[in-house]
């Protein structure tokens, strides 16, 4: 097990390594400026001190192992320092946004706490409501409930979150006015009242990412449990004189979590970066926002630091979901 | 040819029929996937003719009858513009269905590429499949986004703004999205290549290339076709998720994400401009959606006769 764990490691650095040179050549051989928005009356030689100050005037492959070193040494030291109070890093270079001149990192570490709360929720909520419903569904599996919770997944699955979204705003924002249709990022939780326009604001965001994962999540669930109720040990545990609910909810539920457990922990990459669209419906001031803002403003260090961030999130959460299968399942050794 | 025929009916066999026949048979059982079919039909007969029957111009302005209601003249009304919605919304349902169309043509043929090549070719299946995990690994919808937002401008000088913009979004889902197919149609293949029919094949001294459209393609139809479908929902979502955002085509260019997207910043007042669209979408996509799970279930030999 601690083999297969170190293996998978030391495969995913390579596995990073291309992801990163592709992220970087894709965006930096792309026929974007930096420089487009400059007015027409800046001379060009000025023009060409101003790309070299943004870094732009070395060969591609100085800058690719700049950024590297940027990304795996400087900025991690920061963070560390910033913890600890040591003076590690010193002053070396960090990796800078285009547009607001501030270290990217500091950026994203300003973001982060929106949408962990409001998409770490939602997906919370949506793993908890789902679970049951999916055993409900498998445990009576063609009844009215089943074939309801089947088309409300594939709702889930079909209606894109630009349009739940919005259409919950429609209901519940203009029509019956109960919650605010702008998410306000500065707000703050100090007493009881701000505290429950905190959840009011955060209903609508919640519940439309919630739906996307109840509907996905609800069907491993009701598979998973379909595929453990017809086994042989099921029918053991039923003429031993087991109770129902302790056949259902302690023999079959707990063989049938190992796969579902592996696919919680794959969607867990998607609450740091795949909400771009809901951010966007909800005006949520997070990291998805902040990519999009930096795409349509040209600013490519924090594109390329916020994509890296998301597949290294991806590669280690695939990994950990395979550690998870092997951990959970004894039939399952890695050699 | 007759005889045979002739001679199944005395012992009194039912007539020949093709395996597809079986399928639609099966198929006829969901509910839900005929629902789908006569649903998708619909959109796509009112996407392709309505335009021919429906006297207005998506794009033609009338200033006089701006933001009208629901009306005979106008069943949908009309936007801020005076343009007709009814007129919009087919035009740019063509629009959203010849993406999704394409791009999962583009995503489908990839896929059965990679994965018949990976699952036939022993050499070759290491290497194209740490390709196909590195792709699941990359963050898709950002990268999406970066490459629309990049190569816009260089296609569309190239190839005039909409057929450019059309050419860059399908390439993009395209190859941001056939994995899923290369990795089914792979373990298909690796099955496949151990069944005695195929051993017989080879030792007659079929060459790959023949083996492979003869005998593996064919056997590998259902999951391709499955995929395919569920590649239309998919791709259509992509492209609206993208128009949503901005990143999609021209303004004065409708698509039904496009739609959806101009009419948020009057949801106050017209709610109806944003709820058409993004019905028209969820509509499309369900019904899609459907279709693939009654193929799936109809092209599954082992539960098809039960």
């Amino acid at each position: 097990m601690f083999n297969y764990t170190v293996r998978r490691l030391v495969v995913a650095v390579p596995t990073l390594l291309f992801i990163s040179l592709i992220i970087f050549l894709l965006l930096d051989l792309a026929p974007g400026d930096p420089m487009a928005q400059m007015p027409l009356t800046v001379p060009p030689e000025v023009k060409q001190k101003m790309r070299e100050a943004l870094g732009l005037g070395e060969p591609i492959h100085v800058r690719y192992l700049l950024w590297l070193k940027q990304f795996f040494l400087v900025e991690p030291l920061h963070i560390f320092d910033s913890l600890l109070g040591t003076d590690l890093a010193g002053d070396a270079q960090r990796i800078i946004s285009w547009q607001t001149r501030s270290p990217v990192a500091d950026i994203i570490a300003q973001r982060l706490p929106q949408t962990l709360w409001v998409v770490g929720l939602a997906y919370l909520v949506g793993v908890l409501i789902a679970l049951p419903i999916g055993i409900i569904s498998a445990y009576r599996q063609y009844s009215v409930f089943d074939q309801a919770g089947t088309f409300v997944s594939m709702i889930g699955y079909s209606v894109p979150p630009f349009f739940s979204g919005v259409l919950v705003i429609v209901i519940f924002s203009v029509k019956l006015q109960w919650f605010p249709s702008v998410y306000d990022t500065t707000h703050n939780v100090v007493d009881w009242d701000s505290f429950v326009h905190q959840l009011r604001q955060m209903i609508m965001p919640v519940m439309v990412l919630a739906l996307q994962t109840t509907a996905q999540i609800s069907r491993f669930m009701r598979a998973s449990m379909l595929d453990n109720l017809n086994q042989d040990y099921v029918r053991t545990a039923r003429a031993k004189g087991m109770t129902e609910p302790t056949v259902v909810l302690v023999h079959v539920l707990r063989n049938s979590m190992i796969p579902v457990v592996t696919v919680i922990a794959l969607g867990v990459p998607t609450i740091f970066g795949g909400a771009i669209i809901t951010e966007q419906v909800f005006k949520v001031n997070g990291i998805g926002q902040l990519l999009i803002t930096a795409i349509y403003a040209n600013d490519i260090p924090m594109v390329q630091t916020l994509a890296f961030i998301f597949a290294v999130l991806i590669v280690l959460f695939n990994l950990i979901a395979d550690v998870l299968y092997g951990v959970l399942d004894p039939r399952i050794r890695y050699e | 040819m007759n005889e045979a025929v002739t001679t199944k009916r005395e012992f009194g066999l039912p007539p020949p029929r093709s395996q597809w026949w079986d399928v639609w048979d099966q198929f006829r059982t969901h509910k839900g996937a005929l629902a789908g079919l006569a649903i998708f039909t619909a959109i796509l007969l009112a996407v392709v003719i309505g335009p021919w029957l429906w006297p207005y111009d998506p794009t033609y302005a009338d200033l006089r009858s701006r933001n009208a209601g629901f009306s005979l003249v106008h069943p949908f009304g009309t936007d801020q513009l005076g343009r007709d919605l009814l007129a919009r919304m087919m035009a740019g349902g063509m629009v959203s269905l010849a993406v999704g169309m394409t791009a999962m043509l583009l995503s489908v043929v990839l896929g059965t590429l990679i994965g018949v090549v990976a699952g036939y070719f022993r050499r070759l299946d290491g290497p194209l499949m740490r390709l196909t995990d590195l792709f699941l690994a990359l963050p898709l919808l950002p990268l999406l986004l970066v490459m629309v937002m990049l190569f816009r401008e260089a296609l569309s000088r190239r190839f005039g703004p909409e057929t450019g913009i059309f050419i860059l979004i399908v390439t993009a889902i395209g190859i941001t999205s056939w994995m899923h197919t290369a990795r089914i149609v792979r373990g298909e293949v690796l099955a496949l290549k151990e069944r005695e029919f195929v051993l017989a094949s080879r030792s007659i001294g079929t060459p790959p290339r023949r083996m492979i459209t003869r005998h593996i393609l064919p056997n590998v139809m259902s999951p391709i076709m499955v995929s395919a479908t569920l590649g239309i929902a998919n791709a259509i979502i992509t492209e609206s998720a993208l128009s949503f955002l901005g990143l999609g085509f021209p303004p004065d260019f409708p698509t039904w994400g496009r739609l959806l997207f101009d009419a948020v910043d009057q949801l106050q007042l017209y709610p109806s401009r944003v709820i058409l669209p993004g019905v028209a979408i969820s509509l499309t996509v369900l019904s899609v959606n459907y279709i693939g799970d009654g193929l799936r279930d109809a092209l599954d030999p082992r539960i098809r006769g039960r």
